[in-house]
């Protein structure tokens, strides 16, 4: 079995060619899945380029993406495959008298399956990286569908046997750690906490994603960030929103951060009213007295 | 708990060489882990032995987050993770032995030896670091927090502690003692106000947004600093003492299982940041059982309709979801000087989570006893409310020293009606009654009328009913008495409430 990835190193830097700044762990990690053919569990808070990981590392290796959406109620039909019912009827039908046993063999064959992202990313001839996203809103008991496959790269089908994986995919998994997951699926994968990026690298983020920003910009941007997230908010502001918020400033054509800019703009970083107020009441001094918010609560 | 099945797939043919010094020192390192209460199991031990074939230990860095992915599956643990890499894995050379003269890359900088006391300069290849006066040390200092030069800071933080700290070894005190020396020493305080005029005089035009910018900068950078000295100490300390040892005097307990009555401020800090999250995954956890509890009856109707598809077979049966009535929470607290600290976390928690309750009312007490319910009606911040109950509610009658009896009796005449089958009584508090009068025939009065009557007690069980703890008194009219000392008993107990 051949490797994907040389060194850390590689990582770190094959990475960035797809606009995704990884620091060590990061990159470390993505090496570690490689090479000891384990699934990564990636969690932290909302915006902090969890997804995003997984969609940079496909880009990375020029690999298809497949992602499973997870969501309350999600069950083996949505996620592994399922039996063309409809289709198994019109078999059935379209060949009365035929010898029961045939048609059975013929109604659970490959042809009836459907595959679901699970499956799909097993069968899958070409190089993918699969993306199970927000493991964490699934019931416990649904996270048992998952083991078979994260442990072992195969799927079970009673009717069909087993279904072994072809090469084995990068797997990720992303929870926004709305419940703790259970120990039997943490024990299987590696585990990345991503949390709000050090200073320096937000800032090295920004200017990557908004390349006309200035130099000088985008360390007030990131200064001011790191600020307020040292508050003690309700909801701090994710990289994306800071992201959305040097966008906004360049959209405003202004290169010098005021307080009177920051506290206008602040509902592009802020999503919650008492965060605005707290931050405006830190920050602001003189400024809030006209402050008038842009979009309501 | 250990890994039972194929956790660790194929390749586990060849892992670490046991008994090679690596394979040892991880051994040695998951033991530590464990008894620190890391929950590790053998297939992740196995992982982690895997791991290590694949990242050399000369990138200290990598080397860590290879064993973090494979050994720490909790966030809250990476601290105490952390801590013991360092002691474990940092370099455990001679230049960190307590009176051992620094293999330091600084050493021939140029500094004036007018400061050697501490043994002849330039023995055994040392450099002049040492030498330097309080004064250049402190302008030095102050020069690399200025530009937040980390490999300046480093160096310096060395030569504070050689100088300050007065480590020698084999004494037994602890770092903190020793860190306490150091940044005394240091005045961190006063080089934070320099570095402010400096920044002032640098730009007079600052405006109040740049100078708090400045001022955060500043503080991250002196933290830094703190974090330096911190691990330089405990290097000499490891160097000292050994790994084993040293991990022993650091081990402290996870965030989940620090002691409310007892936390230290820092702890009290963390324990704060810890209640968001965990409210939060309560309520989703809540809102799930609540919906996902069980089936109800055949819902016919619907049946019928999903038949259509099956040529009228009623092949998909529907069931009729239960929509339980949500209950109503009352909550009774002490909040006098001993258990403050217990109620404003299960305040937090309550009003965190009364989204799944139809009505949750409050009540604090200490000899008196007010309704608090108003400070929480329409309030975003949490925090604040709080706050406002511990200084606006009306609790104190005579003397300001608990009366269970009295408050109890308080409650029962203004609000006993309010009580109905439909609500859930939970009484926070360590029942030390001063010796006052129980009105225990209270409880029992409450008990009939509500659903469900709970007494939560922060005092650990073997306490109970010594000195003027009553607890068993009142706990003979509760639907139970629970002992709730530290935030993983609170989960667990919100939990089973629902």
């Amino acid at each position: 079995m051949t490797h994907r990835f040389e060194s850390v190193d590689a990582v770190r830097k094959g990475l960035r060619e797809v606009d995704y700044l990884a620091d060590d762990g990061i990159a470390g990690i993505a090496y570690l899945a490689d090479r000891l053919e384990k699934p990564v569990l990636i969690e932290g808070p909302a915006g902090t380029g969890k997804t995003q990981l997984a969609k940079s590392v496909a880009d990375m290796i020029g690999a298809r993406l497949i992602r499973l959406q997870c969501y309350e109620g999600l069950d083996e039909s949505k996620a592994l495959y399922e039996w063309n019912y409809k289709k198994q009827l019109l078999r059935i039908q379209t060949e009365r008298g035929e010898d029961w046993g045939e048609i059975e063999d013929d109604i659970f064959s490959d042809e009836f399956l459907l595959t679901r992202p699970l499956l799909e990313a097993i069968r899958a001839d070409d190089p993918v990286v699969l993306l199970i996203d927000e493991v964490d809103r699934v019931e416990v008991e649904t996270e048992a569908l998952l083991l078979e496959l994260l442990s072992d790269y195969q799927v079970s089908i009673p009717e069909l046997g087993t279904i072994e994986a072809k090469q084995i995919p990068l797997v990720f998994l992303t929870s926004n750690n709305t419940r703790e997951l259970s120990e039997a699926l943490k024990r299987r994968c590696l585990f990345l906490h991503l949390d709000y990026p050090e200073m320096e690298r937000e800032k090295e983020i920004v200017k990557t994603k908004v390349p006309d920003i200035t130099e000088n910009l985008a360390d007030q941007v990131a200064r001011i960030v790191r600020s307020i997230r040292n508050l003690e908010l309700k909801k701090a502001p994710s990289v994306s929103e800071t992201i959305d918020w040097a966008r906004t400033l360049i959209l405003l054509g202004i290169d010098q951060i005021t307080e009177a800019d920051a506290v206008e703009t602040a509902n592009v970083l802020l999503k919650y009213r008492s965060d605005i107020d707290k931050v405006v009441k830190e920050f602001g001094s003189n400024a809030a007295a006209h402050f008038e918010p842009a979009a309501g609560n | 708990m250990a890994g039972e099945n194929g956790a660790t797939t194929g390749s586990t043919a060849t892992t670490v060489v046991p008994d090679s010094p690596l394979f040892n020192l991880l051994e040695g390192f998951v033991v530590e882990l464990r008894s620190a209460g890391l929950p590790v199991s053998l297939s992740e031990n196995i992982d982690a032995a895997e791991a290590v074939r694949h990242i050399p230990i000369e990138d200290r860095d990598a080397f860590k987050y290879a064993l973090a992915a494979t050994l720490v599956k909790n966030n809250a643990h990476w601290k105490t993770f952390e801590t013991l890499f360092e002691v474990y894995f940092s370099l455990r050379g001679k230049e960190y032995a307590i009176n051992g003269d620094g293999d330091d890359p600084f050493g021939d900088l140029d500094f004036d030896d007018e400061d050697g006391q501490e043994g002849p300069p330039g023995a055994g290849g040392e450099g002049g670091g040492e030498g330097m006066s309080p004064e250049q040390l402190a302008e030095m200092l102050f020069q690399a927090l200025m530009k937040g030069d980390q490999a300046l800071m480093r160096m310096l933080a060395k030569q504070a502690v050689k100088k300050y700290a007065g480590m020698e070894p084999g004494r037994p005190v602890g770092g903190t003692y020793y860190l306490y020396r150091t940044l005394r020493n240091l005045d961190l305080d006063g080089m934070m106000e320099r570095l402010m005029e400096q920044a002032k005089e640098e730009q007079p035009d600052m405006s109040p947004l740049d100078e708090r910018l400045q001022k955060d900068e500043n503080e991250t950078r002196i933290d830094e600093l703190r974090k330096e000295i911190e691990a330089e100490i405990r290097r000499r300390l490891v160097a000292d003492r050994g790994a084993e040892a040293m991990a022993k005097t650091l081990r402290k307990p996870l965030p989940e299982d620090v002691d409310f009555m007892h936390a230290s401020r820092e702890e009290m800090a963390n324990l704060r940041r810890a209640i968001y999250p965990l409210t939060r995954k309560l309520a989703v956890r809540l809102a799930r059982k609540r919906r996902h509890g069980r089936k109800g009856p055949l819902d016919f109707r619907n049946t019928v309709r999903h038949s259509l598809s099956y040529g009228g077979v009623p092949a998909e049966p529907k069931f009729r979801y239960p929509r339980p009535s949500k209950p109503e929470i009352i909550v009774i607290a002490d909040i006098s000087g001993s258990v403050a600290a217990f109620a404003r976390f299960t305040l937090h928690l309550v009003y965190a989570i009364s989204g799944q309750f139809s009505k949750v009312r409050a009540f604090v007490f200490i000899d008196g006893l007010d309704e608090v319910t108003r400070f929480f009606e329409g309030v975003d911040d949490i925090a604040e409310a709080v706050h406002r109950v511990n200084t606006e509610a009306d609790v104190v009658w005579v003397d300001g020293h608990s009366d269970y009896g009295h408050a109890f009796e308080v409650f029962w005449d203004n609000y006993g009606n309010d009580i109905n089958s439909k609500s859930t009584v939970l009484v926070l508090g360590d029942a030390r009654n001063n010796y006052h009068a129980s009105q225990a025939w209270i409880m029992k009065e409450i008990q009939q009328k509500a659903r469900k009557l709970f007494w939560l007690n922060p005092e650990p069980k073997a306490y109970w009913n010594t000195g003027d703890s009553i607890v068993g008194e009142y706990g003979a009219h509760c639907d139970g008495t629970f002992e709730v000392r530290n935030l993983r008993q609170l989960e667990k107990f919100v939990d089973n409430l629902v």
